[in-house]
């Protein structure tokens, strides 16, 4: 659909809706969207990373669908198509992930179902992909998911290191270290901890970008 | 009867479905700014939970279940429907707050006005999708039980959004470093209200 354009694939606008949810308009500490998800599987790494790909799955296919189906709704009852699309692909990534990764898929529980109920998603449809072209929308739905991905690699990244002292399931805190006095701090691995990480990612985020700190 | 009330006093303190799962976390932080209003979608988010996880749990059970079309002829005993759930939860709560808005609306025209936008978006709530899932996975074993679960976990999450919403009220007039302001400190009060809310971990009915 998009070579019927005279814009090339990846212009600059393109690229800008690609990589600006990286940072200046991330999904989880600038929008407030998909907090749910983002706190409870990040005890561990690899959780997160499944969960993070999972998402950017739904987020990128779910734009992409309602970009094409968005002439052809009634605004009245569009929540719910919104929601019948969304639930199927991620009934697909469900079924996917309990084939090839069984045992992520048991410690991710009800959280994969609750892709559905992920603001991210829908905000992203809601806020974009009925506005805007298939390759677009696409384009956004991959810029959001990733950087959605991005904020659960940094959270797990430090909750699994300073809480069972592993990385991706490998141990890096040396043997010597425990020997010595080291003990993990369980507490990390705790819920409340996920929200005071993410606290402390948006302080040190908004000192760095003055622009978004809150009037 | 025992166990009815043990599941209600659990749902609501220790397994507070902000506090332990961080369902909800959305509209949690997006409507926590006044207490008025805080109140008006807490009770909203109560009902619609007291009735959908015992409306879900039914159909789990009746319906989608590995066996539960047994009861229709026992020639449907190995349809395993379970890989429906999530579109059958959400179509449910969706029709439902569809049912409830219109309903507020004709009967109670003030009530809707002061809810507003809060009210459709309920349906993506995602306390209430999580309450239908939980209900699933955890297998209550009546629809007693799965009842106390939902208006529990409901009560649970209105008491955590009100409680924010009076410390909201209060910081605005607390020196807070520019950076943190708004969302920020309520990611951290948040996790420090966690933090007090372990306390209660452990308690038996």
């Amino acid at each position: 659909m998009s070579s019927k354009e005279k814009e090339p694939l990846f212009s600059a606008k393109n690229i800008k809706l690609l990589t600006s949810p990286f940072s200046q308009s991330n999904p989880v500490i600038v929008q407030i969207l998909g907090i749910c998800s983002a706190l409870a599987v990040t005890a561990k790494m690899k959780p997160a990373f499944v969960m993070a790909i999972s998402v950017t799955v739904v987020t990128a296919f779910s734009n992409l669908i309602m970009s094409l189906l968005r002439k052809t709704i009634p605004s009245r009852i569009r929540i719910i198509v919104q929601l019948v699309v969304i639930a199927a692909l991620v009934i697909l990534v469900d079924q996917v992930l309990k084939a090839y990764v069984y045992d992520v898929s048991k410690q991710l529980s009800v959280f994969v179902g609750l892709i559905i109920t992920n603001c991210i998603i829908m905000g992203r449809v809601e806020a974009f992909a009925l506005g805007n072209k298939p390759w677009p929308s696409f384009l956004d739905g991959i810029g959001n998911g990733a950087g959605y991905g991005i904020i659960l690699i940094i959270i797990s990244f430090f909750r699994e290191l300073l809480g069972s002292g592993t990385l991706w399931g490998y141990q890096v805190i040396p043997d010597w270290c425990y020997q010595h006095g080291y003990s993990n701090n369980s507490l990390m691995l705790l819920p409340p901890m996920a929200l005071i990480i993410v606290g402390l990612i948006i302080w040190i985020h908004r000192s760095y970008n003055k622009n978004l700190i809150d009037k | 009867m025992e166990s009815i009330l043990n599941i209600f006093i659990k749902s609501i303190f220790i397994d507070n479905m902000v506090f332990a799962f961080f369902f909800g976390m959305c509209s949690y932080i997006a409507v926590s700014k006044s207490v008025k209003t805080a109140m008006g979608l807490g009770v909203a988010v109560t009902f619609v939970m007291a009735v959908t996880v015992p409306l879900n749990y039914l159909l789990n059970e009746f319906i989608l279940l590995p066996g539960a079309l047994s009861w229709i002829s026992p020639s449907l005993a190995s349809v395993d429907l379970s890989f429906l759930s999530f579109i059958v939860f959400i179509a449910v709560i969706a029709s439902f707050v569809q049912l409830v808005e219109m309903a507020v609306e004709k009967f109670s025209p003030t009530l809707y006005n002061q809810l507003g936008i809060f009210l459709p978006l309920i349906a993506v709530n995602c306390a209430i999708m999580g309450g239908s899932l939980f209900m699933q996975e955890r297998a209550y074993a009546n629809i007693g039980e799965a009842t106390a679960f939902g208006l529990g976990s409901g009560i649970g999450w209105w008491l955590a959004i009100v409680m924010m919403a009076a410390i909201r009220e209060k910081i605005t007039y607390s020196n807070v470093p520019a950076p943190l302001k708004g969302v920020g400190i309520t990611f951290i009060l948040t996790g420090l209200m966690g933090i007090a809310f372990m306390t209660f971990l452990g308690i038996q009915l």
